[in-house]
């Protein structure tokens, strides 16, 4: 991966007659890189995708994908090759059909076209399913061919366009993992749109986080899970609990707040995102696995809250508890690992939360 | 044999459209296949089992004349229908956008008047003194009318592809409302332009309907006689307008009733042909 942008988004609108889809987007994506586009439906992830693609104009801005102007350059003449949502495998052809109908606009010898054919089928594990027809496939092997058929072509965009999101829990998990060990292996850049952080944060090197036609947060998936900007993002991505804060002071060394519901806490200065004024901070957020509930009563943390276990939610590896912090009564989530020798706590039972500085989110 | 009752009641269901059509159809096709067989014996029929009357339709020149210009006829009223209603299905499912139900009442409403009043408005239209005619002498185009329109096979051709031309839109409209965009959006990806992606992608998913259309109108077209009866003239007469003279002023009912069978098996063999080429065609459509 490489810091040369092969796509420059710059002020990217798109209007729909009077609605807006797309205010004015910039960003730039990295030759070799996972990006995602992630975002609730309606937000205009996919209409800046099929904007990439060539299927929809930009009503302003530009998209300049390896150093050229986009404009009035037409989807077939794009170096970008789309994986549908619904596949759009071609049903008068077969699997090897499929995959080569791109190639054959390129006038190669037949030989050389059955050979990139069998190279891009055995690339998605599927050597040897050339002759198939099209409705004889699975759902799996249906994206497997759809992107074999965007493969072969050597673009230099890959486009996903929720792929995965027709398929059943457990094929999307194992495909999520392939499709980002094809990428990584074949070092294209790949842009994928999903509604599904989950899938964002297995797949991406960088994630756009949208919303209602604008890109709130750029960031990895760690920095995104850790740093959100916003508290939109940060309860989109995850799970967040959100408490009431108030700054009581400001020095090198960091923010001090008064949390009502947990306790008194200096955030240090590496934990304060740059440009955020510390004087207005309302709220701050802090992750359900960043807090544990200390068992035994030796057991210590860098600071304790105390609580009453108000309900629990058991998924087998983990525990999931609802806790009413302090005199404040302030709800929030935790989770627990489920190890050997210790049960479930009932409702009602009286526990000791612990939990850190650094764990603390400020959101303005 | 013992029904159980889902049994009875689905014979219970079927049972007027099957006395209907044992009725109406299988009795009067055997009646005719049976009478091909026979010979007409002045006023008397002579029951004894022959192929005359096959001998005949099948060498006599005026006979293979006539099933000839039929074909001949009904493939390019075929031709002409289809290809003129592929654009308009074409536009009505990529292009309308809203309304869609009403631009299909629309092509209907020829349907309003009988088919017998809309062949005899094509004689007005196309008449010596016809609408056309007089249009264009009148904008001093030409001096004379024009004779070729009308008592002629284009005569034939043109008021039959009129007459067929909805019920071949629909079923091209609809193969085509059938087809996934995203199919379209995903070939223009690959490179294609506007019309390679026809070709490789639109027309061979509208396959089945544009067979559909074809046997829609070639098999009636065939048998039609109403038409080239008003509007052919002596040159545009066809096989059924011969059918029709043997049952009738020729009191002749055998050898009509084995000139109708043999088309009939003209007809059916053509069809089957058409279908088994569109069906490989289009066969890995699913």
């Amino acid at each position: 991966m490489s810091e040369k942008p092969i796509i420059e988004l710059r002020d990217v609108a798109k209007s729909f007659g009077t609605v807006k889809a797309l205010n004015g987007i910039n960003a730039n994506i990295r030759e070799g890189e996972f990006f995602s586009l992630l975002g609730p439906s309606g937000c205009g992830k996919t209409t800046l995708l099929r904007m990439i693609a060539g299927f929809e104009d930009p009503s302003g801005g530009e998209i300049v994908i390896d150093g050229k102007s986009m404009r009035g350059i037409p989807a077939n003449r794009r170096p970008t090759n789309m994986v549908f949502q619904s596949y759009a495998i071609f049903p008068h052809l077969s699997v090897a059909e499929n995959v080569a109908y791109g190639l054959k606009r390129k006038k190669l010898p037949k030989t050389e076209v059955t050979d990139e054919v069998n190279k891009a089928l055995s690339m998605v594990d599927l050597s040897g399913y050339g002759g198939r027809a099209a409705h004889e496939l699975s759902g799996g092997q249906r994206q497997r061919v759809a992107l074999a058929r965007a493969l072969v072509m050597r673009p230099k965009v890959v486009l996903l366009d929720e792929p995965l999101s027709a398929l059943d829990k457990k094929l999307r998990e194992q495909m999520q993992v392939e499709l980002r060990q094809l990428q990584q292996s074949i070092g294209i850049t790949f842009i994928l749109v999903t509604h599904d952080q989950e899938e964002a944060l297995i797949m991406s090197d960088r994630i756009a986080v949208m919303f209602e036609g604008d890109i709130a947060q750029i960031d990895s998936p760690e920095g995104l899970y850790r740093h959100p900007v916003s508290k939109r993002v940060a309860s989109f991505i995850g799970v967040m609990n959100f408490l009431d804060a108030r700054t009581t002071g400001q020095s090198d060394a960091g923010v001090s707040l008064d949390i009502p519901a947990l306790g008194k806490v200096t955030v240090p200065a590496s934990h304060v995102p740059d440009g955020l004024d510390a004087n207005s901070v309302e709220s701050v957020g802090v992750r359900p696995e960043m807090l544990t509930i200390l068992f035994d009563e030796r057991e210590t943390a860098e600071a304790v809250a105390k609580g009453v276990v108000t309900s629990t939610s058991y998924y087998g590896d983990m525990t999931y508890y609802s806790v009413a912090l302090n005199e404040t009564k302030a709800p929030v989530t935790l989770s627990m690992r489920n190890t050997a020798g210790r049960s479930v706590l009932p409702a009602g039972s009286e526990v000791r939360v612990g939990w850190g500085a650094e764990s603390i989110v400020l959101f303005e | 044999m013992i029904l159980n009752r889902e049994a009875r009641q689905g014979l219970t269901l079927i049972s007027p459209t099957l006395v209907y059509a044992l009725l109406l159809l299988a009795a009067p096709l055997l009646t005719v296949v049976t009478f091909s067989f026979w010979t007409q014996d002045y006023l008397d029929i002579d029951t004894t089992i022959t192929l005359n009357n096959y001998r005949e339709a099948w060498t006599q020149p005026i006979y293979r004349t006539l099933i000839f210009r039929s074909l001949w006829v009904s493939l390019i009223v075929t031709l002409v229908t289809v290809i003129l209603a592929f654009p308009i299905a074409y536009y009505l499912s990529f292009h309308v956008t809203r309304r869609k139900a009403l631009w299909l009442f629309l092509i209907t409403i020829p349907f309003w008047t009988s088919y017998l009043l809309r062949v005899f408005l094509w004689k007005v239209i196309l008449g010596y003194n016809g609408v056309l005619n007089s249009a264009l002498t009148g904008l001093g185009i030409i001096d004379e009318p024009l004779t070729f329109l009308l008592y002629n096979v284009n005569a034939v051709v043109i008021t039959l592809a009129h007459a067929w031309a909805p019920f071949a839109i629909l079923p091209i409209f609809v193969a085509l409302e059938k087809i996934d965009r995203s199919l379209l959006e995903a070939a223009e990806d690959l490179g294609d332009g506007a019309v390679r992606r026809f070709f490789r992608v639109t027309l061979p998913l509208a396959m089945p309907g544009v067979i559909a259309s074809t046997l829609i109108v070639l098999i009636p077209t065939v048998g039609d006689f109403v038409t080239p009866r008003l509007v052919g003239g002596t040159d545009g007469l066809m096989i059924s307008n011969m059918i029709q003279i043997q049952f009738g002023k020729a009191n002749n009912a055998p050898l009509g009733a084995a000139l109708a069978v043999s088309s009939m098996v003209i007809v059916s063999s053509i069809s089957l042909v058409i279908f088994l080429v569109g069906k490989k065609f289009g066969g890995r459509v699913q």
